[in-house]
């Protein structure tokens, strides 16, 4: 099942790209799509960090990763870099697993 | 000219590189063996859908909302090659070289170079998406083989460092009030279904929210 979904979304991931280099530019001309794209990667991402964060098997829970997201949110907004806020929020988790 | 161009392409490549190593663990931690991590970065190359393939599975997704997740991220990447396009102006072997590095840090830093004209567009391309191809792979090696190392992921707390690289994908995004409105919107519609809705589900979901965005607000 994992070899499935890499070697999908390698052919889907490299369609895409190629797709872009390849359609005349008119086609994806269009302002509603074009906004419709900008927005797209912000709904996901925020999404995943929902269902990272929040999700697991049984449903909804708080547990260290909360915790973990919530440090993680405060580095990005006080302007640390991304492996700083990573191993932040991995220093955070690990911690609270050892109390 | 082409000297600094150079050093803004490897600066761009290291960075990004490094998030690989997040990837490399990330991929570990949901139970992908190592050659499965490096085979997402070769063939995928494009970050957050290699999160977004890893995430969901890790959740206990389905392999179709995974690709489904990863798709729809991989998206913007038309959009890209249809900016790069008439810059690069290849054919044959060439555009699908450039199709494969055509990414977020690309076609960032060759727009960057606009001010300097076709050829600088173009090395700042070619340069940045070579440079971070190399380092992206050899990182998410390095990023697996280090968690297969380090045992029980959950008590390095690297549980957290998927949701965390989430955030620090979607962080640089949210700097329009609109941007940050979808965020919102998307966080609490994705929360809300999570206990109701298999694993994978409630991210594809939230593709509706720019949909409506784009077709059913502001209409002029």
């Amino acid at each position: 099942m994992i070899w499935t979904a890499i070697i999908a979304t390698s052919l889907i991931a490299f369609m895409l790209k190629y797709l872009g280099q390849a359609v005349p530019a008119r086609w994806l001309a269009n302002a509603r799509i074009q906004k419709f794209a900008l927005h797209l990667p912000t709904a996901l991402l925020a999404a995943l960090v929902a269902v990272q964060t929040l999700g697991n098997q049984k449903g909804l829970v708080f547990d260290a990763r909360s915790v973990a997201v919530l440090v993680a949110g405060v580095a990005l907004f006080l302007k640390a870099p991304f492996p700083v806020v990573v191993i932040l929020a991995a220093l955070t988790s690990a911690g609270i697993h050892q109390l | 000219m082409s000297r600094a161009i150079l050093r803004d392409s490897l600066s761009v490549a290291l960075t990004v590189g490094v998030y690989g190593i997040a990837f490399g663990a990330a991929a570990v931690e949901a139970d992908l063996s190592v050659l499965q991590a490096c085979v997402l970065s070769l063939l995928v190359f494009t970050g957050a859908s290699q999160f977004a393939v890893v995430g969901v599975l890790d959740a206990g997704g389905s392999a179709l909302s995974a690709i489904t997740a990863a798709s729809l991220l991989g998206v913007r990447n038309s959009f890209y090659g249809l900016r790069m396009a008439p810059i690069l102006q290849v054919r044959g072997v060439k555009r699908f070289a450039a199709a494969q590095i055509t990414i977020d840090e690309s076609t960032a830093v060759s727009v960057a170079q606009e001010d300097k004209g076709l050829a600088a567009m173009r090395l700042g391309f070619w340069a940045t998406g070579v440079g971070v191809y190399i380092f992206w792979n050899l990182f998410t090696l390095l990023g697996a083989l280090g968690a297969t190392a380090l045992g029980d992921p959950a008590a390095w707390g690297l549980d957290a460092a998927v949701p965390a690289a989430f955030l620090g994908l979607l962080w640089p995004r949210l700097i329009s009030q609109s941007a940050r409105i979808v965020a919102l919107i998307s966080i609490f519609l994705c929360t809300f279904l999570i206990p109701f809705a298999a694993a994978g589900v409630p991210v594809i979901a939230c593709a509706l929210i720019p949909f409506i965005f784009a077709y059913v607000g502001d209409r002029k």
